[in-house]
Order: structure tokens, then C-alpha cells, then sequence
């Protein structure tokens, strides 16, 4: 598959009055073209300020990028003035963000907003760029579409608004779709009509999307791969059915064993202990050592490397060590170990690691 | 033993004028009861009129129509200081949002023993910290924090400061209006494990308001599902997402995403139009038993359909 963008040892840093807060410490990952891949992760693992980068949207100072690339279609992004970025942020690389209230402007009609994106970017006449904005609110789903033109925002559902948010972002044909909690804010049913939006028009257009997420249900939804990320660094990454199935970290399967399975109502809920590090003084070792019952002698002394569990699926934790001692995870992961390889064996592939 | 009733909602009627005469029906004729001990979740979409009942309840709100029974008596009506204060302390609150819901300008055990001053509780100020240092440990902090400000601390923890609260006054019952929401994965188990421990210790009564199915099929016993201010279906919650009966709770319980690849893979989802059920004018909608302890709001019609289909 093809590489479309590729992000390297990427470190990111806000200085404030306190210190430097290490927000991103070492992030790698590809994406390929047309997947999509989530980032799951609690508030402060870096998830929001990686993706925010993608797009150069930290404001320096206080944000820093102190160290890594993303390159994309054959530029180093890290290294481009703000106005070579202007031509790839809202171009190639979209994003949309949790909240759609606060994403549009509330004294524009819908039609100028979207068409707004579409004569920054493209050499259209007006009446084009009018007509390409009805022909997106369309795509999006949207009825009536010359009368919601002349619309504002306020006269929009919290689904509504998403989709034009979705709209406005697809304006110019990106490349690549950054979706930050795009369906945090919205109610479950109207969560499932954006979500099946989203796949169909990446059907229709190709695109990559990035979706970052903490609801493993989303997530299992709309993943192709899933990269799970914890204070400032991937700690694990894979397919879908690799992370599901047949978790490696940890703090991935305590993320799996903390959502209620329906059929254990009487076990107490699996929970982490503790709470997130301190990125200000980020502890030596592995970060989630403090919070882990599986936590090695050697956590809380040296960071573990990324051990590769097959072609596609890597995690950071020295439990896969060969001199590491053998563990059992929860139970609730355990049995989701046990579907694996039925799943990867229908799939047509060998069941590996 | 026979469940004994601690609350009776009947007929709650919440509307509120929405100017130009017109009124909005956010609770429009809700009936259910809450049996002792037990954990009644409630659920539905943003604007359907959960949390609204959960206020009403708790009479932050005068409703418009129907009763509020607890312990067979009426919360709503006129009051006398006294009965007010003690109604106040067996029943409590905990909100969505740990961060407007905590006084940042009091400290930690100001905020926990308000409440427990309010009712004079305690005799003594050695007393009186003296809970509050129980409280903190019961969930799960620590006496250090009880002179800290709330932006000392995170989120979860907040949120266990809330819960410290409403027990300071020992309360028979509780309503959590969507307690978890705001919290991470991680924090919100924690979170849902302290609540159930402290309702099998202290045999507490919840009520609990929540949009995240999956939590609250977890924490509850029973479980009502609201729609535009009716409660549609109400069942035990085994029941409920086994053999759910009312379109509307089919279509809610087949958009939530599972944490599970292979059936998202296959999810079907179903879409509820309230123009389905084809009503006629001046048809008689009722909240009726369909199994035993499973009921839905239906006509006559659909009840004998229902019946044949399930009883």
C-alpha cells in the first residue's frame, strides 16, 4: 500500500511559566492511502496535540517542535514557512474538530462558509464555487440544499452542523481527513449517521482519514489500524482486529477490560489505578509503569523499545521481552485472545504472535 | 420479600413557557417507580427530557403536573421549612460536570461539609472534620486533600469530591445526572466501581441519568428509556437489551458502537420514524405491561401485537 504520510520520531513541547510540558515524546506512524486510522488515547496522551501538529496549528510560542519529520508528498511540514503551509492546510490535509458550533462562524450563511474554502484554494468563478458548494451539502446529506445556503449556523441541528463541518472540510478534495472527536458532542443516534457518512464519502473519494478517539466503540467502528497512545507516545499499534483480538500493552488491555462487556454484570469493572503522568516531569522508564499491575523491575529503570508482534502490529512493552516472565491478562481480554484466532483464520491469513 | 417502593413518580408533568404562549413539554406524563437499593438508569437522547425529570424530582424545578412520592411522601407542594430540609438530606445530587459543579473558592472540606453544617450533623469542629477525613477516604482519597482548592485536582477526582458531597449528609437516595461523561475511559470505571460499592455498603438508591448505554446497562437494575419527554419503554435491563419492544429503544440500542470489529463489520442499523407506528387521531397511548415488569408505551392495537409477539 501506499504511503501517503509518514510522521518520524516527532517531539513536541509547550513551555510555560511552570516548565516545558513534553506533550508529544517520540511519536512514528504511517498512514496509507485511503485508511483510516484512529488514535485512542485519555485526555493528555498527546492524541489532539499530534494531530494539531499534522496541520501546524499549534501557536509557537509556547508550542515547540523540538525534534522528528512529517513528510508528506515528499515535504518535510515540520520545516515549511506558514505560507507554503496555507496551501496544504484546508487543501490536502483537512480536519474537523469535536465541537461544530464553535468550528463555524455564527454571522456567516453556510453557503459562504463553504464557499469561502473553496475560493482560497481553487480557481473558480463564483457561481462555480456556488454550485460546487450545493453539489458538497449533497454529498453530505443534506435536503434542500440552495435554500440551507443561505442558512446560518444556528438554524442547524448538532448533526447538521457536523455535516457541514464535513462539507467544508471535503471542499477542496484532501488528501487527508483529521477528525478530532468529530462525534463526541453528538447523540448516539446521530453519532451512527455521521460515522457511516464519513465511510461512504471516503468510499467515494479515496481519502485518508485520521480519527482520533477515546470511545473504543467508535473505534472499532471506523478503524482500519489503531494506534494507542499514552502520555505522549504510541504505545501500541495495529490492526483492528490485532488490537481488539490480541492486545499486547497493558494499558490496552486495561482500556479493553474498562468498558462494560454485556455479558459481565456482576464482575467489578476492571479499572487502571491512578491517574495520568505529570508531562512536566515525565517519569523515568515506562510511563505507565506507576499504574501497572503487570509492571516489570526493569519499567520503572529503562523505556521499552517497539517490539514487533507481526508485519503490522507493534507494541511498546517489555513484556514481549524474551526474558520477561509469563503474565495473564484480564480475563475479559483473554477471551477476546481466544476469538483471535478464529477471526484472523476466516480472514484467510495465519493467526501470528 | 416484596420490593419496597422509596419512590413514586406519577404523572410528572415538567413544561416550560417558551414564549409567545407557547410552552415546551420537556416531561410530559412520566410514571415509574423506584424500588429500594436497587439502580434505575435513565436514558435517551440530548433534549428528551432525562435530566429534566432528575431535577424535577429532586424539586430544583416546581413541576407542572403529577407527584413525586418518596417514602410515600410528597416531595412537591407547599413545605414547611423543616420538611424541606429533611427531604434535602435523604435525597442528593450528583452533576455531569465536576468543574462548574464544585465552588472553586471553597476548599475541599468546606465543600463536602456544607451540607453536613446545613443540617448540623456534627457537634463539634473536631467532629465535623473528622467526617469530612471518613468521606474523603470512603472515596478514595485522602485527608492531605480536604484543604485543597478544586483546581488542585483531576477530573475523576472531582468527580469523587461530588460523590463525598452528597454522602456527607447521608442520603437514602441519590440521582447521578450523566456522572461519568466527562471522564475518561480509565477514570470513568473507576468512578462506576466506587458508586457500587458504596450503594452495596451503605444500601443506596440511585438514580442514574446517562446517554453511554453500555455504562448504564452495566450499572442499573432497570432501566427507562425516554423520548421526547414520554418514557417509551421501562424494563429490567437484562430484559431491555435482550428483547427490547418499542421501535425507538431498537434503533437507540442499534446505534451504539461496540467495542467489538466483527459485529461493528456486520451492524445493522435501525432507523425509528415516529410516523411508523401509523396512529390515528385521538388514539389512546398507554404505558402498558407486556411481560411481567416490561413495559411500553403503546394503543391498544400495538399491545395486542406486542402480546402475541413476546408475552
Amino acid at each position: 500500500m501506499e504511503k501517503i504520510l509518514q510522521v518520524n520520531d516527532l517531539h513536541i513541547s509547550f513551555d510555560i511559566h511552570a516548565g516545558e510540558v513534553q506533550a508529544v515524546r517520540g511519536v512514528t506512524f504511517d498512514l496509507y492511502k485511503g485508511e483510516t486510522l484512529a488514535i485512542v488515547g485519555e485526555s493528555g496522551s498527546g492524541k489532539s496535540v499530534t494531530s494539531k501538529a499534522l496541520m501546524r496549528l499549534l501557536p509557537t510560542p509556547p508550542s515547540r517542535i523540538k525534534q522528528g519529520e512529517i513528510l508528506f508528498e515528499g515535504k518535510d511540514l515540520t520545516k515549511l514557512s506558514e505560507k507554503e503551509m496555507q496551501s496544504i492546510r484546508g487543501a490536502k490535509i483537512s480536519m474537523i474538530f469535536q465541537d461544530p458550533m464553535t468550528s463555524l462562524n455564527p454571522t456567516m450563511t453556510i453557503g459562504k462558509q463553504i464557499m469561502e474554502a473553496i475560493l482560497k484554494h481553487q480557481k473558480l468563478s463564483k457561481d462555480e464555487a456556488r454550485k460546487r458548494a450545493i453539489e458538497l451539502l449533497q454529498l453530505v446529506g443534506i435536503k434542500n440544499a440552495e435554500l440551507r445556503m443561505k442558512q446560518y449556523p444556528h438554524q442547524f441541528s448538532g448533526g447538521m452542523r457536523q455535516r457541514v463541518v464535513i462539507a467544508i472540510a471535503l471542499a477542496c478534495n484532501p488528501k487527508i481527513l483529521i477528525a478530532d472527536e468529530p462525534t463526541t458532542a453528538l447523540d448516539v443516534t446521530i453519532q451512527a449517521q455521521i460515522l457511516e457518512l464519513m465511510k461512504d464519502i471516503q468510499k467515494k473519494l479515496g481519502m485518508s482519514i485520521i480519527f482520533i478517539t477515546h470511545d473504543l466503540g467508535v473505534v472499532a467502528n471506523m478503524a482500519d489500524r489503531v494506534a494507542v497512545m499514552y502520555a505522549g507516545k504510541i504505545v501500541e499499534i495495529g490492526t483492528v482486529d490485532e488490537i481488539f483480538y490480541n492486545p499486547k500493552h497493558p494499558y490496552t488491555w486495561g482500556l479493553l477490560a474498562s468498558m462494560p462487556s454485556l455479558d459481565h454484570k456482576d464482575t467489578e469493572l476492571y479499572s487502571i489505578p491512578g491517574s495520568p503522568p505529570d508531562l512536566l516531569n515525565p517519569p523515568k522508564g515506562d510511563a505507565f509503569a506507576p499504574r501497572n499491575p503487570y509492571a516489570l523491575k526493569i519499567d520503572y529503570e529503562l523505556e521499552p523499545p517497539m517490539f514487533q508482534v507481526s508485519d503490522t502490529h507493534y507494541a511498546a512493552t517489555w513484556l514481549l521481552h524474551e526474558m520477561a516472565p509469563k503474565v495473564e491478562p484480564p480475563a475479559i481480554v483473554r477471551e477476546r485472545m481466544e476469538r483471535f484466532a478464529d477471526i484472523v483464520a476466516r480472514k484467510g491469513g495465519k493467526p501470528r504472535g | 420479600m416484596a420490593r419496597q417502593k422509596l419512590l413514586e413518580v406519577k404523572n410528572l408533568k415538567q413544561y416550560f413557557p417558551a414564549g409567545r404562549g407557547e410552552v415546551v413539554k420537556a416531561v410530559d406524563g412520566v410514571t415509574f417507580d423506584i424500588y429500594k437499593g436497587e439502580t434505575f438508569g435513565l436514558v435517551g437522547e440530548s433534549g428528551c427530557g432525562k435530566s429534566t425529570t432528575g431535577r424535577t424530582i429532586i424539586r430544583l424545578y416546581e413541576a407542572t403536573d403529577g407527584e413525586v412520592l418518596f417514602n410515600g411522601v410528597n416531595v412537591h407542594g407547599k413545605k414547611s421549612k423543616k420538611e424541606l430540609k429533611e427531604l434535602n438530606r435523604k435525597m442528593q445530587m450528583i452533576f455531569q460536570d465536576p468543574y462548574a459543579s464544585l465552588n472553586p473558592r471553597m476548599t475541599v472540606a468546606d465543600i463536602i461539609a456544607e451540607g453536613i453544617d446545613i443540617h448540623g450533623l456534627a457537634k463539634t469542629k473536631e467532629e465535623r472534620m473528622q467526617r469530612v477525613y471518613e468521606l474523603l477516604e470512603t472515596v478514595g482519597l485522602n485527608r492531605e486533600h480536604a484543604s485543597r482548592y478544586p483546581h488542585e485536582f483531576s477530573g475523576g477526582q472531582r468527580q469523587r469530591i461530588g460523590i463525598a458531597r452528597a454522602l456527607a449528609v447521608e442520603p437514602e437516595f441519590i440521582i447521578a445526572d450523566e456522572p461519568i461523561s466527562a471522564l475518561d475511559v480509565s477514570i470513568q470505571a473507576q468512578v462506576v466501581n466506587l458508586l457500587k460499592r458504596l450503594q452495596r455498603e451503605k444500601g443506596l438508591t440511585y438514580l442514574f441519568i446517562a446517554h453511554d448505554l453500555s455504562m448504564v446497562k452495566y450499572i442499573s437494575d432497570r432501566i427507562g428509556v425516554m423520548y421526547f419527554g414520554k418514557m417509551v419503554e421501562l424494563a429490567e435491563s437484562e430484559e431491555l437489551y435482550r428483547n427490547p419492544i418499542h421501535p425507538y429503544t431498537k434503533a437507540l440500542l442499534s446505534a451504539i458502537p461496540l467495542p467489538d470489529p466483527e459485529t461493528e463489520r456486520t451492524r445493522k442499523r435501525i432507523v425509528y420514524d415516529p410516523a411508523q407506528h401509523g396512529y390515528k387521531d385521538g388514539e389512546e397511548l398507554e404505558f402498558r405491561e407486556i411481560t411481567p415488569g416490561h413495559f411500553v408505551l403503546c394503543s391498544e392495537e400495538e399491545y395486542k401485537r406486542y402480546r402475541a409477539m413476546y408475552a
